[in-house]
């Protein structure tokens, strides 16, 4: 019974120290000085590995969901004649939810997951602990310009991901199951605002950012520096991630809707 | 000066990602960039508005010429008012013009239909401008009321047969 406890205590206390690491990590990567003049390259750096190689994959999934949501949608709305809804329901349904969500999915199986390979490795070779003796701050160096990078990337890709995905559904409905055009377009803009829908998905997109370049991040620097801990580490990114992203998801919904 | 391939890209990526902004707010969110002079508002009230939304176009004939702007109850007399904004370059609506409530389909969106009407300058008519009511309006049709209407009718003719009878 006492092993138990023991056992137990030790978990939790484990989780809570961990849990504070990373909040110490993220608030001191916030509060790092901003050097334009030399950092600017890391940034750019950064929003290309993390943002511009993940364009490919967005594009594809945005467009591929948005063709699904167009033909299951217009059967749907085929045995209530209401296929001139089509368009709102394609808009709203990827706007609202399914562009910030998948698009911070897929980023954080596409980059999270790399982000917290590329640190754990840099940190089982001790290229971080060599920064640190060369009077280099890694969270400087090396964290910051990735977090900044990841939290300008991911709002950009989910935005490419909803017109691409609006456009597949569009490419379905209407060139190929012959929906007016016109209703289609005009139904979508009288019920999708700026305030009520774009906003809200960019507030989303921004938090999904943050949590999931926090958490990729975070587990690759608190990584055991073996290669089980970094394999570990990063199961733990993509699983994390996710699931946060989707608890979130609907804490911002109930809260925004 | 050379750039970095990097750089190109990141350079591509933004602007790709302004282009899918501007795609949103104009085209899919329907964002009119045009200041408030291109438009002018024009008032109707309604005894009903049925399910009536803000936004909802405005058309005549079918064309959208505006869009609803706002929707409040009048404070003294407790009827609702709509306002309307109107594309300027639609600007002789004569003052005998009609404004109805119309649904597009059976479950679609309900907008404004305005069937434009007769100007003729002997008989006292103006085009409408910025601010003015229109005098001629059609409620919303709601479902239920008709159904209502339509079986008690239906049960009155049936009693009235009745009294034939006896």
């Amino acid at each position: 019974m006492l092993n138990f406890l023991g056992a137990l205590g030790r978990y939790f206390l484990q989780k809570i120290s961990s849990l504070g690491r990373s909040f110490v990590m993220l608030i001191n990567v916030l509060l790092v000085k901003p050097d334009f003049k030399r950092n600017t390259l890391l940034l750019i750096n950064e929003v290309y590995f993390v943002g511009v190689q993940s364009v490919i994959i967005i594009l594809v999934s945005g467009l591929f969901i948005g063709m699904v949501l167009g033909l299951q949608g217009f059967n749907i709305l085929k045995d209530f004649m209401a296929t001139g809804s089509l368009g709102t329901l394609v808009a709203l349904s990827i706007i609202r939810e399914l562009g910030p969500v998948v698009a911070a999915l897929l980023y954080a199986g596409r980059a999270g997951s790399a982000l917290t390979a590329e640190i754990g490795q840099l940190k089982a070779s001790e290229q971080l602990s060599a920064l640190e003796m060369m009077a280099v701050d890694p969270l400087h160096r090396v964290i910051a310009p990735r977090f900044w990078g990841g939290v300008i990337s991911l709002p950009l890709l989910s935005l490419l991901f909803a017109v691409i995905g609006i456009y597949g559904g569009k490419l379905v409905g209407v060139d190929w199951l012959g929906l007016d055009e016109g209703i289609f377009w005009s139904g979508m803009q009288s019920s999708v605002d700026i305030f009520d829908d774009v906003i809200p998905m960019a507030v989303k997109s921004f938090v999904f950012a943050v949590v999931c370049t926090w958490i990729a991040l975070f587990n690759g620097y608190d990584c055991k520096p073996t290669s089980a801990g970094i394999s570990a580490a990063t199961t733990s990114t993509v699983v994390q991630s996710s699931l946060s992203v989707l608890g979130l998801d609907f804490i911002l919904t109930a809260l925004m809707f | 000066m050379k750039y970095l391939k990097a750089e190109i890209l990141v350079g591509f990526f933004v602007f790709a990602s302004i282009i899918a902004a501007a795609v949103m707010s104009l085209k899919i969110a329907g964002l009119v960039l045009n200041g408030s002079s291109a438009f002018y508002t024009l008032h109707a009230k309604f005894d009903n508005i049925g399910s009536l939304k803000l936004r909802a176009p405005v058309k005549i004939g079918g064309v959208t010429v505006g869009r609803i702007s706002k929707i409040y109850l009048d404070d003294k007399n407790l009827i609702p008012v709509v306002d309307m904004e109107i594309d300027s370059s639609c600007s002789s609506l004569s003052n005998e013009s009609k404004a109805s409530i119309q649904t597009a389909g059976i479950i679609g969106e309900q907008y404004v239909s305005i069937t434009p009407g007769f100007y003729d300058e002997e008989s006292g008519s103006e085009y409408m401008k910025d601010g003015d009511y229109f005098t001629d309006t059609g409620s919303a049709l709601v479902l239920e009321d008709l159904i209502g209407k339509f079986l008690y009718s239906a049960g009155s003719d049936a009693q009235e047969e009745k009294k034939k009878s006896e």
